[in-house]
Protein backbone atom coordinates (compact mmCIF):
# COMPACT_ATOMS: atom_id res chain seq x y z
CA UNK A 1 0.00 0.00 0.00
CA UNK A 2 1.22 3.50 -0.87
CA UNK A 3 1.66 6.21 1.67
CA UNK A 4 -1.06 8.00 0.10
CA UNK A 5 -3.45 5.37 -0.09
CA UNK A 6 -3.68 5.06 3.80
CA UNK A 7 -6.33 6.04 5.80
CA UNK A 8 -5.56 10.05 8.21
CA UNK A 9 -5.09 8.25 10.89
CA UNK A 10 -2.27 6.02 9.50
CA UNK A 11 -0.27 9.25 8.37
CA UNK A 12 -0.86 11.70 10.95
CA UNK A 13 0.38 11.95 15.13
CA UNK A 14 -1.08 14.65 17.88
CA UNK A 15 0.61 12.08 20.32
CA UNK A 16 4.33 11.72 19.24
CA UNK A 17 3.63 8.25 18.51
CA UNK A 18 3.31 6.42 15.57
CA UNK A 19 -0.60 4.97 15.34
CA UNK A 20 0.38 1.68 15.41
CA UNK A 21 2.60 2.02 18.43
CA UNK A 22 0.17 3.62 19.95
CA UNK A 23 -2.60 1.49 19.29
CA UNK A 24 -0.31 -1.14 20.26
CA UNK A 25 -0.19 0.59 24.00
CA UNK A 26 -3.82 1.31 24.24
CA UNK A 27 -4.04 -3.22 24.16
CA UNK A 28 -1.73 -3.25 26.34
CA UNK A 29 -3.08 -1.34 28.63
CA UNK A 30 -6.78 -3.48 28.40
CA UNK A 31 -4.51 -6.59 28.76
CA UNK A 32 -2.84 -5.34 32.13
CA UNK A 33 -6.66 -4.56 33.18
CA UNK A 34 -7.83 -8.45 32.24
CA UNK A 35 -4.81 -10.40 33.42
CA UNK A 36 -4.56 -8.01 36.45
CA UNK A 37 -8.02 -8.79 37.26
CA UNK A 38 -7.89 -12.21 37.31
CA UNK A 39 -4.04 -12.52 38.47
CA UNK A 40 -5.94 -10.02 41.73
CA UNK A 41 -7.91 -12.27 42.37
CA UNK A 42 -6.51 -15.99 42.13
CA UNK A 43 -4.09 -14.33 44.97
CA UNK A 44 -6.69 -13.29 46.94
CA UNK A 45 -8.64 -16.29 46.43
CA UNK A 46 -4.88 -18.33 46.91
CA UNK A 47 -4.36 -16.41 50.46
CA UNK A 48 -8.08 -17.25 52.07
CA UNK A 49 -7.87 -20.78 50.75
CA UNK A 50 -4.22 -22.49 51.75
CA UNK A 51 -5.62 -25.38 51.14
CA UNK A 52 -4.85 -24.81 47.72
CA UNK A 53 -0.94 -25.64 48.45
CA UNK A 54 -2.11 -29.23 48.08
CA UNK A 55 -3.17 -28.88 44.46
CA UNK A 56 -0.73 -26.61 43.62
CA UNK A 57 2.29 -29.53 44.63
CA UNK A 58 0.96 -31.20 41.68
CA UNK A 59 1.97 -28.78 38.69
CA UNK A 60 5.61 -29.23 37.14
CA UNK A 61 7.67 -26.75 38.46
CA UNK A 62 10.43 -27.90 35.66
CA UNK A 63 8.02 -27.76 32.88
CA UNK A 64 7.14 -23.90 33.97
CA UNK A 65 10.67 -23.14 34.43
CA UNK A 66 11.65 -24.33 31.07
CA UNK A 67 8.85 -22.29 29.75
CA UNK A 68 9.74 -18.90 31.12
CA UNK A 69 13.18 -19.41 29.75
CA UNK A 70 11.82 -20.48 25.99
CA UNK A 71 9.41 -17.37 26.53
CA UNK A 72 12.87 -15.34 28.12
CA UNK A 73 14.74 -16.31 24.82
CA UNK A 74 12.03 -15.52 22.39
CA UNK A 75 11.83 -11.80 23.64
CA UNK A 76 15.01 -11.52 22.98
CA UNK A 77 14.82 -13.03 19.72
CA UNK A 78 11.46 -10.08 19.14
CA UNK A 79 13.57 -7.55 20.74
CA UNK A 80 16.51 -7.95 17.99
CA UNK A 81 14.09 -8.13 14.87
CA UNK A 82 13.31 -4.74 16.41
CA UNK A 83 17.17 -3.78 16.40
CA UNK A 84 17.02 -5.26 12.73
CA UNK A 85 14.09 -3.16 11.47
CA UNK A 86 15.68 -0.24 12.98
CA UNK A 87 19.03 -1.02 10.63
CA UNK A 88 16.39 -1.46 8.00
CA UNK A 89 17.42 -5.38 7.82
CA UNK A 90 14.24 -6.58 6.84
CA UNK A 91 15.17 -10.10 5.69
CA UNK A 92 17.22 -10.26 9.06
CA UNK A 93 13.92 -8.61 10.98
CA UNK A 94 11.83 -11.90 9.68
CA UNK A 95 14.16 -14.53 10.68
CA UNK A 96 14.57 -13.40 13.77
CA UNK A 97 10.87 -13.25 14.09
CA UNK A 98 10.11 -16.51 12.79
CA UNK A 99 12.27 -17.53 15.65
CA UNK A 100 10.47 -15.77 17.79
CA UNK A 101 7.23 -17.85 16.76
CA UNK A 102 8.41 -20.80 17.19
CA UNK A 103 10.13 -20.37 20.42
CA UNK A 104 5.78 -19.49 21.04
CA UNK A 105 5.52 -23.02 19.16
CA UNK A 106 7.66 -24.47 21.98
CA UNK A 107 6.27 -22.78 24.77
CA UNK A 108 2.55 -24.47 23.73
CA UNK A 109 3.84 -27.69 22.69
CA UNK A 110 5.54 -28.03 26.62
CA UNK A 111 2.03 -26.88 27.88
CA UNK A 112 0.42 -29.58 25.51
CA UNK A 113 2.43 -32.42 27.32
CA UNK A 114 1.90 -30.54 30.31
CA UNK A 115 -2.05 -30.35 30.53
CA UNK A 116 -2.26 -34.05 29.20
CA UNK A 117 -0.08 -35.62 31.90
CA UNK A 118 -2.73 -33.37 34.43
CA UNK A 119 -5.74 -34.15 33.07
CA UNK A 120 -4.69 -38.19 33.04
CA UNK A 121 -3.99 -38.27 36.57
CA UNK A 122 -7.51 -36.26 36.92
CA UNK A 123 -6.60 -32.76 37.60
CA UNK A 124 -9.38 -30.85 35.44
CA UNK A 125 -10.97 -27.44 35.20
CA UNK A 126 -13.71 -28.38 37.55
CA UNK A 127 -11.40 -30.46 40.35
CA UNK A 128 -10.97 -27.66 42.79
CA UNK A 129 -10.66 -24.11 42.79
CA UNK A 130 -6.42 -24.09 42.30
CA UNK A 131 -7.94 -25.99 38.87
CA UNK A 132 -10.19 -23.14 38.08
CA UNK A 133 -7.65 -20.68 38.20
CA UNK A 134 -4.65 -22.97 36.51
CA UNK A 135 -6.42 -23.35 33.71
CA UNK A 136 -8.24 -20.22 33.21
CA UNK A 137 -5.20 -18.12 33.41
CA UNK A 138 -2.81 -20.46 31.27
CA UNK A 139 -5.15 -21.13 29.21
CA UNK A 140 -5.60 -16.99 28.18
CA UNK A 141 -1.77 -16.50 28.15
CA UNK A 142 -1.84 -19.66 25.89
CA UNK A 143 -4.17 -17.81 23.63
CA UNK A 144 -2.19 -14.71 23.95
CA UNK A 145 0.50 -16.76 22.82
CA UNK A 146 -1.47 -18.29 20.01
CA UNK A 147 -2.42 -14.88 18.47
CA UNK A 148 1.20 -13.36 18.89
CA UNK A 149 2.70 -16.19 17.00
CA UNK A 150 -0.07 -16.21 14.09
CA UNK A 151 0.09 -12.14 14.15
CA UNK A 152 4.29 -11.97 14.10
CA UNK A 153 4.12 -14.82 10.84
CA UNK A 154 2.05 -12.32 9.04
CA UNK A 155 4.38 -9.54 10.15
CA UNK A 156 7.43 -11.43 9.09
CA UNK A 157 6.08 -11.74 5.61
CA UNK A 158 5.81 -8.32 5.14
CA UNK A 159 9.63 -7.86 7.03
CA UNK A 160 10.83 -9.97 4.39
CA UNK A 161 10.76 -7.73 1.51
CA UNK A 162 11.61 -5.19 3.37
CA UNK A 163 7.70 -3.49 4.04
CA UNK A 164 6.19 -2.14 7.26
CA UNK A 165 9.00 -2.46 8.67
CA UNK A 166 7.47 -0.45 11.97
CA UNK A 167 5.35 -2.98 12.58
CA UNK A 168 8.14 -5.69 13.82
CA UNK A 169 8.49 -3.54 16.79
CA UNK A 170 4.62 -3.51 17.83
CA UNK A 171 4.57 -7.17 17.68
CA UNK A 172 7.31 -6.88 19.64
CA UNK A 173 5.90 -4.57 22.41
CA UNK A 174 2.92 -7.18 22.49
CA UNK A 175 5.29 -10.33 22.91
CA UNK A 176 7.09 -8.72 25.70
CA UNK A 177 3.80 -7.89 27.48
CA UNK A 178 3.13 -11.84 26.69
CA UNK A 179 6.19 -12.46 28.64
CA UNK A 180 5.37 -10.21 31.59
CA UNK A 181 2.62 -11.99 32.01
CA UNK A 182 4.06 -15.22 32.11
CA UNK A 183 6.63 -14.00 34.50
CA UNK A 184 4.04 -13.71 36.98
CA UNK A 185 2.33 -16.49 36.10
CA UNK A 186 4.97 -18.54 36.83
CA UNK A 187 5.90 -18.16 40.66
CA UNK A 188 1.86 -17.55 41.26
CA UNK A 189 1.35 -20.96 39.48
CA UNK A 190 4.33 -23.22 39.80
CA UNK A 191 6.71 -22.26 42.91
CA UNK A 192 4.19 -20.69 45.54
CA UNK A 193 2.73 -23.79 47.50
CA UNK B 1 3.37 18.26 13.80
CA UNK B 2 5.61 15.67 13.09
CA UNK B 3 4.45 13.29 10.47
CA UNK B 4 4.38 9.44 10.92
CA UNK B 5 6.59 9.05 8.19
CA UNK B 6 8.88 11.12 9.84
CA UNK B 7 8.35 9.24 13.16
CA UNK B 8 8.46 6.01 11.19
CA UNK B 9 11.66 6.80 9.38
CA UNK B 10 14.07 7.77 12.85
CA UNK B 11 14.55 4.75 15.38
CA UNK B 12 13.47 6.22 18.62
CA UNK B 13 15.33 3.72 20.70
CA UNK B 14 18.97 3.45 21.73
CA UNK B 15 19.80 -0.36 22.12
CA UNK B 16 21.71 -2.12 24.57
CA UNK B 17 23.44 -4.94 25.01
CA UNK B 18 20.40 -7.31 24.17
CA UNK B 19 22.19 -10.29 25.64
CA UNK B 20 23.86 -9.37 28.20
CA UNK B 21 19.88 -8.77 30.00
CA UNK B 22 18.81 -11.81 28.54
CA UNK B 23 21.55 -13.51 30.41
CA UNK B 24 20.59 -11.71 33.68
CA UNK B 25 17.39 -12.65 33.12
CA UNK B 26 18.18 -16.04 32.90
CA UNK B 27 20.31 -15.82 35.93
CA UNK B 28 17.11 -14.63 37.63
CA UNK B 29 15.52 -17.43 36.92
CA UNK B 30 17.78 -19.93 38.36
CA UNK B 31 18.23 -17.93 41.49
CA UNK B 32 14.04 -18.25 41.51
CA UNK B 33 13.95 -22.00 40.98
CA UNK B 34 16.54 -22.41 43.57
CA UNK B 35 15.12 -20.11 45.97
CA UNK B 36 11.68 -22.84 45.21
CA UNK B 37 13.57 -26.04 46.36
CA UNK B 38 14.90 -24.46 49.57
CA UNK B 39 11.04 -24.93 50.90
CA UNK B 40 11.74 -21.86 53.93
CA UNK B 41 8.52 -19.82 52.80
CA UNK B 42 10.41 -16.68 53.50
CA UNK B 43 12.93 -17.75 50.87
CA UNK B 44 10.72 -19.08 48.44
CA UNK B 45 8.84 -16.01 48.49
CA UNK B 46 11.10 -13.48 47.72
CA UNK B 47 12.98 -15.50 45.10
CA UNK B 48 9.66 -16.18 42.99
CA UNK B 49 7.78 -12.69 43.40
CA UNK B 50 10.94 -10.66 44.21
CA UNK B 51 12.76 -12.20 41.32
CA UNK B 52 9.39 -11.65 39.27
CA UNK B 53 9.30 -8.06 39.69
CA UNK B 54 12.67 -7.28 39.18
CA UNK B 55 12.45 -9.61 35.94
CA UNK B 56 9.24 -7.88 34.89
CA UNK B 57 11.43 -4.76 35.27
CA UNK B 58 14.14 -5.41 33.42
CA UNK B 59 11.72 -6.37 30.25
CA UNK B 60 9.76 -3.44 30.46
CA UNK B 61 13.19 -1.27 30.63
CA UNK B 62 14.98 -3.09 28.39
CA UNK B 63 13.03 -4.60 25.54
CA UNK B 64 10.11 -2.65 25.80
CA UNK B 65 11.97 0.33 26.18
CA UNK B 66 9.55 1.62 28.41
CA UNK B 67 12.05 4.56 29.54
CA UNK B 68 12.40 6.29 26.89
CA UNK B 69 8.61 5.92 25.70
CA UNK B 70 6.70 9.28 25.87
CA UNK B 71 5.91 10.18 29.57
CA UNK B 72 2.15 9.42 29.14
CA UNK B 73 2.35 5.99 28.09
CA UNK B 74 3.90 3.79 31.54
CA UNK B 75 1.21 6.98 33.43
CA UNK B 76 -1.57 4.85 30.98
CA UNK B 77 -0.14 1.71 32.18
CA UNK B 78 0.64 2.86 35.63
CA UNK B 79 -3.52 3.80 35.88
CA UNK B 80 -4.34 0.69 34.75
CA UNK B 81 -2.25 -1.49 37.46
CA UNK B 82 -3.64 1.13 39.95
CA UNK B 83 -7.28 -0.24 39.11
CA UNK B 84 -6.05 -3.35 39.69
CA UNK B 85 -4.93 -2.22 43.50
CA UNK B 86 -8.38 -0.72 43.76
CA UNK B 87 -10.52 -4.02 42.99
CA UNK B 88 -8.06 -6.06 45.32
CA UNK B 89 -8.38 -3.53 48.20
CA UNK B 90 -11.87 -3.71 47.65
CA UNK B 91 -12.64 -7.28 47.83
CA UNK B 92 -9.97 -9.09 49.03
CA UNK B 93 -11.14 -8.55 52.45
CA UNK B 94 -14.31 -10.36 51.67
CA UNK B 95 -12.66 -13.05 49.93
CA UNK B 96 -9.43 -14.02 51.90
CA UNK B 97 -11.29 -13.75 55.21
CA UNK B 98 -14.40 -17.03 55.53
CA UNK B 99 -15.96 -14.75 58.13
CA UNK B 100 -16.77 -11.26 58.92
CA UNK B 101 -18.66 -9.07 61.87
CA UNK B 102 -22.14 -9.90 61.12
CA UNK B 103 -21.65 -12.77 57.93
CA UNK B 104 -20.04 -16.12 57.06
CA UNK B 105 -19.35 -18.25 53.83
CA UNK B 106 -20.50 -21.55 54.75
CA UNK B 107 -19.39 -23.02 51.33
CA UNK B 108 -15.61 -21.48 51.76
CA UNK B 109 -15.30 -22.75 55.45
CA UNK B 110 -15.97 -26.41 54.09
CA UNK B 111 -13.82 -26.42 51.17
CA UNK B 112 -11.42 -25.00 53.53
CA UNK B 113 -11.77 -28.26 55.64
CA UNK B 114 -8.52 -30.79 54.94
CA UNK B 115 -11.04 -33.23 52.38
CA UNK B 116 -11.81 -29.87 50.77
CA UNK B 117 -10.33 -28.23 47.79
CA UNK B 118 -7.73 -29.84 45.38
CA UNK B 119 -9.47 -33.28 45.41
CA UNK B 120 -7.62 -35.45 42.87
CA UNK B 121 -10.48 -37.38 40.69
CA UNK B 122 -9.92 -41.59 40.19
Amino acid sequence: MSATAKPLANTRSGTGIPTARLITWWVIASEIVIFGGLLASYVMHRIGHPEWADAASHTNTWAGAFNTFVLLTSSLCAVLAHKAADAHDGPRAAKLLRLTSLGGLIFLCVKGFEWTADIHEGFVLSSGGFWSFYYTLAGLHGLHVLAGMIIMLIVAADAAKNQELQRVECIGLYWHFVDIVWIFLFPLLYIAR
Amino acid sequence: MTTEAQMQAQPHVHHPNYVKVWAILVALLVVSVAGSLTHIRDVVLVAAFGVAVVKAYLVAKNFMHITVEKRWVPYLLIICLLFIFILFAGVAPDVMHHSGLHWTNPSANQAAQPAGGGVKRE
